[in-house]
């Protein structure tokens, strides 16, 4: 799936990353404790959250992922999207809640990757 | 012997020998938005250094849980990162309350972080579990009211 087939998916608006829009992701992984999210090393290339400050995109950043996804409507600050510039992570933001948009995109071809 | 580098807010000091590379990094402790800066500093280091990304991931990932401990459950602290051909370790130091009982702090889900650390998106009581998971070798030294020193080692393929 390409980031922007997830973009689509989700009705969600592009804040950072135009030119990571053709980037194939297999996996992804939803959660709002950073913990969880680094506790699975293989690769996910996306991470949907409610969780909106600088250590999402430091987290994104740790486990080589591509995409965050942020939900229920949040829009992050300027900071936190020049943060996911510089490591070339684009930015979505959709108004779905977590578990309908986790739903969405599972049903769209993403896998969990891990288990 | 070699050169010395300093830069930055962390306070970053680049020694490099015959013994490989040394960092070290002052981690503020009432910064939690730059909580991750070393860690992340590390990464990018090592990725260029042409360490495997597998590799890369596993020792940044257990410096971040490091790092992020250090500013949310002991003030701040320092860290060393020492770089061979055989090994990447960090030794993690800080002057904070200590671990009263390692082995419970060790448990998937044990967690004495604030609900206002929880908000954050920390707090499941998972770094300490991850770092052994990801690390060859962890070594937890700690001391009640003294501080605590935390050692991981990840060997280069
Ligand atoms: N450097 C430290 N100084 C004092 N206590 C610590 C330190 N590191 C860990 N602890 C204690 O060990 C517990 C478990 O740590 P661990 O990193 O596994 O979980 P956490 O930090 O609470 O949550 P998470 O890592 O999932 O965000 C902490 O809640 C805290 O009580
Ligand atoms: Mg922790």
């Amino acid at each position: 799936m390409l980031i922007k087939e997830i973009r689509d998916a989700l009705g969600a608006e592009l804040l950072s990353g135009e030119d990571l829009l053709d980037v194939e992701v297999h996996t992804a992984c939803g959660s709002d404790m950073m913990s969880d999210v680094l506790a699975f090393v293989k690769d996910q290339a996306v991470l949907i959250t409610g969780l909106l400050n600088q250590q999402t995109i430091r987290t994104a950043a740790m486990m080589d992922m591509v995409c965050v996804v942020f939900v229920r409507g949040k829009v992050p600050g300027t900071d936190i999207i020049e943060a996911a510039r510089e490591n070339g992570i684009a930015v979505l933001s959709t108004d779905h809640r977590m578990f309908t948009a986790c739903g969405l995109l599972y049903q769209a071809g993403l896998d969990g990757g891990c288990l | 012997m070699g050169c010395c580098i300093r830069r930055g807010w962390t306070g970053v000091v680049c020694n490099m020998s015959e013994n490989g590379l040394h960092y070290r990094f002052i981690v503020p402790g009432d910064d939690f938005a730059r909580a991750g800066t070393a860690s992340g500093a590390v990464k990018k280091t090592l990725k260029q250094l042409g360490i495997a990304p597998e590799t890369v991931r596993k020792f940044s990932i257990s410096l971040y849980e490091g790092e992020i401990n250090m500013v949310i459950h002991a003030g701040g602290g320092e860290i060393d990162v020492y770089i061979d051909d055989e090994q990447v370790s960090a030794v993690l130091v800080d002057h904070g309350p200590g671990i009263p009982d390692v082995g419970l702090a060790m448990q998937e889900g044990w967690s004495t972080a604030s609900e206002q650390v929880r908000g954050l998106g920390f707090g499941a009581g998972m770094g300490l579990p991850n770092m052994k998971k990801y690390s060859d070798e962890l070594e937890i030294d700690s001391v009640v009211g003294t501080g605590t020193t935390v050692t991981i080692t990840v060997r280069l393929a």
